[in-house]
């Protein structure tokens, strides 16, 4: 097998300056990815978010992002300018964020966003936009796509928020897409439909896909692999189904930590950090 | 020590009624702990706000250690039921120290020996006297949930109302924070009532839940049941199976329910 | 705003221990910590000195010769600035130095009064209204809407026809006329606060409302009604300034920039320093609140972490 992996990263550190020296938020990490579905777990300040936006090159100033190797399918993206690397953004990677209410425009009818992201990268007509959006509207499963193209977001519920969302960031056939929480403003079984959304269309299209979560335990089910971040760090890395086997004091501290219905009042394991586990 | 009985909450659109809760009925015996679980809109937070008189109840009774209550109380009522809400952020006011959020609530009171007081109460929730001088924005949010737990133990009240305590915690903080609580209602005999979409949280604190759906309540079980999965309705089983995670062979079933 | 950069380490550290060990301590390492976000803002910092400057010039009016501010000396009118008359003279031979200086007490009071007054009564009336919602809220925003809807110098026309040319009237009809922006700021900031947990844990509390309005809201819409205030401060002067033109405000022979550029107005061409230099006045302290009200909404901000 001589082609390269969807993703290539190495030596990716992302710091902000501020007032009492630098923040580093990543530090010296390194994967790669395949056409899998790969889980980032960490909690709050882990760094599992500013690595999704260091990939797309959506880090905000006056953060700096700085790697050895960052390619997508054999492109360099450390060599492409400024826009080259926004021509890539939503047409070979694909970002869904937590909150569709702030990630739709609100004065845009839905089904128009999805057929703008279409014409943007693919140049198509606008009838042919139009019908390719309802298509991709059908895919994630809304009911009558032709009703729906035309309301706008705040008509719609967050879970159907979400699936739009979903609809347009597939829409011009990315071949990675990043998802940073994209369900955790969802209610628990909402969250179970879009998931299931999700994961048909990556199976379906042979697309990778970076889930970016707190919630081990959705991870662990829905992922194939799993980085585990602490303090900017990959910690760990598994496979989804050997997440119970993981060794590091972190991840067993985390699992130990997570109450469970079967368990009742029970008294839980508290976390005690180590700051060896920021030593690379 | 709480009965609430066909109580009814309506929200008005312009002339237009909209129920948010339809006829509840529960009761929660002093010193155990009551969850309400469900989705947003299933009118849990409501019922909670009824029991804390922020808001006042359409229809039915609210009985408090005996008594009937609306929204309208006595300050030596209030006391008695205080509230742990869910953001750390929106729930400190932004330009007192701790020190004075606590000291607040003892001195509208009229308690004696307020300075004592806010020690102890910073003591019990595991925060030390650094703490106490600091604003809120320079604390974490455990901590900042712990200084609104203190804050409502400091009028030592006898129900502690709990509103999604630990949803906007890391899961690591949020072990502490559930500690905590158990340990304080032992300490406290406290009677509990917990809203929560997590039934993991639920099972950890409370010995009874109602499960509510739309400004319903379709299932009251113990938790017993619970942690056997001994549930009757099928919304209670499919909140259950959904807080196991993923479930790829279910996957057919789940997008038919779409 | 005190100037509190500390040239002892001692207290600096003490400003900014990490651990506090007092309420007052808390507050005051608050305020040091504004004050070096204000610190960092060149511009904001060079209308602090203008407003300091003005305030002190107020301060030493008799050491700085404004005592001089009405002699009249006809035989020495309209001189061009020199040695002996820094600023010139005027027609009626006053060192316009001395009544620039003067004027600035004039000045202060403007700003002072107009301070005191709008500020409090916006606040009062926006945050009741905001709080209480309802008839409440009604009739109290369209009181203010009443008071938006006067014109300002047709309403300080009306107050000197009704009772005498003056810069206290002046001052009044500017006030009635400029508070209701506060009331609505106030309310609109109330009506997001209202519904906030530590708004309803106060109330479970027991808290009254005039608690929870005075310890809980007022502390909050404080920010942007100074931030608001100082940036107004510069209409504030122009118009005063505006009325002392027409003659409604400050009479003669009062020292007040305004009624100097209209004195001045005669002359403009042949002796430009009797009307320019007070309107330059006008300009500069005007320009200082705005830029001191840019720093403030700065350092301000609730969004400030």
């Amino acid at each position: 097998m001589s082609a390269p992996p969807l993703l290539e990263i190495a030596g990716l550190s992302v710091t902000f300056p501020s007032r009492s020296g630098k923040v580093h938020a990543v530090r010296d990490i390194g994967f790669t990815l395949g056409r899998e579905r790969l889980g980032i777990v960490g909690e709050s300040g882990s760094g599992k978010s500013t690595t999704g936006r260091a990939i797309l090159g959506l880090v905000p100033p006056p953060g700096l992002v700085s790697a050895r190797r960052l390619a997508l399918n054999g492109t360099d993206l450390l060599a492409l300018g400024a826009r080259e690397r926004r021509a890539i953004r939503g047409k070979r990677i694909s970002m869904v964020m937590q909150d569709p209410k702030y990630s739709l425009n609100p004065v845009m009818k839905v089904g128009h966003q999805i057929a703008e992201a279409y014409l943007i990268h693919t140049g198509a007509s606008h009838a042919a936009a139009r019908l390719k959006a309802i298509e991709m509207m059908r895919a994630v499963r809304i009911r009558d796509p032709e009703l729906v193209y035309d309301l706008y977001p705040h008509q719609v519920s967050g879970g159907m928020g979400q699936r739009i969302m979903i609809a347009e960031m597939l829409v011009a056939e990315p071949e990675l897409l990043i998802a940073d929480e994209p369900t955790s403003a969802l209610d628990v079984t909402v969250q179970l439909q879009v998931l299931a959304i999700i994961d048909q269309l990556i199976t379906g299209r042979g697309m990778g896909l970076i889930f970016i979560s707190h919630n081990l335990n959705l991870v662990a089910s829905f992922c194939d692999r799993i980085l585990i971040m602490y303090g900017g760090r990959i910690v760990e890395s598994c496979a989804a189904g050997a997440l119970h086997e993981a060794c590091h004091p972190y991840t067993r501290g985390l699992l130990a930590a997570l109450p469970r219905v079967a368990d009742g009042h029970r008294r839980l394991p508290v976390l005690t950090r180590d700051p060896v586990w920021l030593l690379p | 020590m709480i009965e609430v009985a066909k109580l009814s909450v309506n929200f008005w659109a312009g002339r237009t009624p909209i129920p948010a809760v339809k006829r509840v009925d529960f009761t929660v015996a002093a010193g155990s702990a009551f969850g309400l679980v469900g989705e947003s809109g299933s009118g849990k937070t409501t019922v909670l706000r009824v029991l804390a008189g922020l808001i006042p109840p359409s229809g039915g009774t609210v009985r408090l250690a005996g008594e009937p209550v609306g929204a309208q109380r006595s300050r030596p009522r209030r006391r008695r039921v205080q509230m742990v809400f869910q953001d750390p952020y929106g729930a400190l006011h932004p330009r007192h120290v701790v020190d004075s959020i606590l000291a607040e609530p003892a001195e509208i009171q009229g308690l004696d020996a307020v300075d004592q007081r806010v020690a102890r109460a910073l003591a019990e929730v595991g925060l030390g006297p650094e703490h106490r001088f600091r604003y809120p924005h320079q604390l974490s949010g455990g901590q900042r949930q712990r200084v609104a737990i203190a804050r409502a133990l400091i009028l030592e009240p006898s129900i502690l109302l709990l509103d999604e305590p630990t949803s906007a915690l890391d899961v690591s903080v949020q072990a502490e924070i559930l500690n905590l609580l158990n340990r304080l209602r032992a300490e406290h005999r406290l009677t509990i009532v917990l809203v929560s979409h997590d039934l993991a949280v639920i099972a950890n604190i409370c010995d009874r839940l109602a499960v509510m759906r739309q400004g319903e309540i379709v299932e009251t079980l113990e938790l017993e049941h619970l942690r056997r999965g001994v549930s009757t309705h099928p919304y209670t089983q499919q909140l259950l199976r959904a807080s196991e995670g993923f479930d790829r062979a279910g996957l057919a079933q789940i997008l038919e329910s779409t | 705003m005190s100037v509190t950069a500390a040239p002892k380490p001692s207290l600096r550290a003490w400003l900014l221990a990490e651990v506090p060990r007092s309420r007052r301590q808390a507050r005051l390492a608050g305020w040091y910590a504004a004050w070096l976000v204000f610190r960092a803002n060149r511009l904001a910092l060079s209308g602090l000195f203008i407003i300091v400057l003005l305030v002190v010039t107020a301060a030493l009016v008799p050491l700085l010769g404004g005592g001089a501010a009405f002699d009249q000396d006809l035989t020495r009118r309209l001189l061009p600035p020199s040695a002996a008359h820094w600023f010139g003279t005027d027609d009626l031979g006053r060192d316009i130095f001395a009544r620039v200086v003067a004027g600035s007490r004039v000045t202060l009071l403007i700003v002072g009064l107009v301070a005191v007054t709008v500020g409090p009564i916006g606040l009062l009336i926006g945050t009741v209204a905001g709080y209480a919602g309802g008839v409440v809220d009604m009739v109290l925003m369209r009181i203010t809407d009443i008071f938006m809807a006067f014109p300002r110098l047709i309403l300080a026309l009306a107050f000197v026809a009704a009772l005498k040319p003056g810069i206290e009237n002046a001052v009044l009809a500017i006030s009635i006329t400029s508070w209701p922006p506060y009331a609505r700021v106030a309310r609109a900031e109330t009506i997001t606060l209202r519904e906030s947990e530590f708004i309803m844990a106060a109330k479970l509390q027991g808290a009254s409302m005039a608690r929870i309005l005075w310890r809980h809201i007022v502390p909050l819409c404080l920010s942007s009604v100074i931030v608001r205030l100082t940036l107004d401060m510069a209409g504030v002067i122009l118009t005063a300034a505006g009325l002392g033109f027409l003659g409604l405000g400050a009479q003669p022979p009062t020292p007040e920039w305004g009624a100097m550029v209209a004195a001045g107005r005669g002359f403009i061409i042949d002796q430009w320093w009797v009307a320019t230099i007070p309107g330059a006045a006008i300009f500069i302290v005007s320009l200082g609140f705005n830029l001191l009200g840019d720093g403030l909404r700065d350092v301000l901000d609730p969004k400030r972490g």
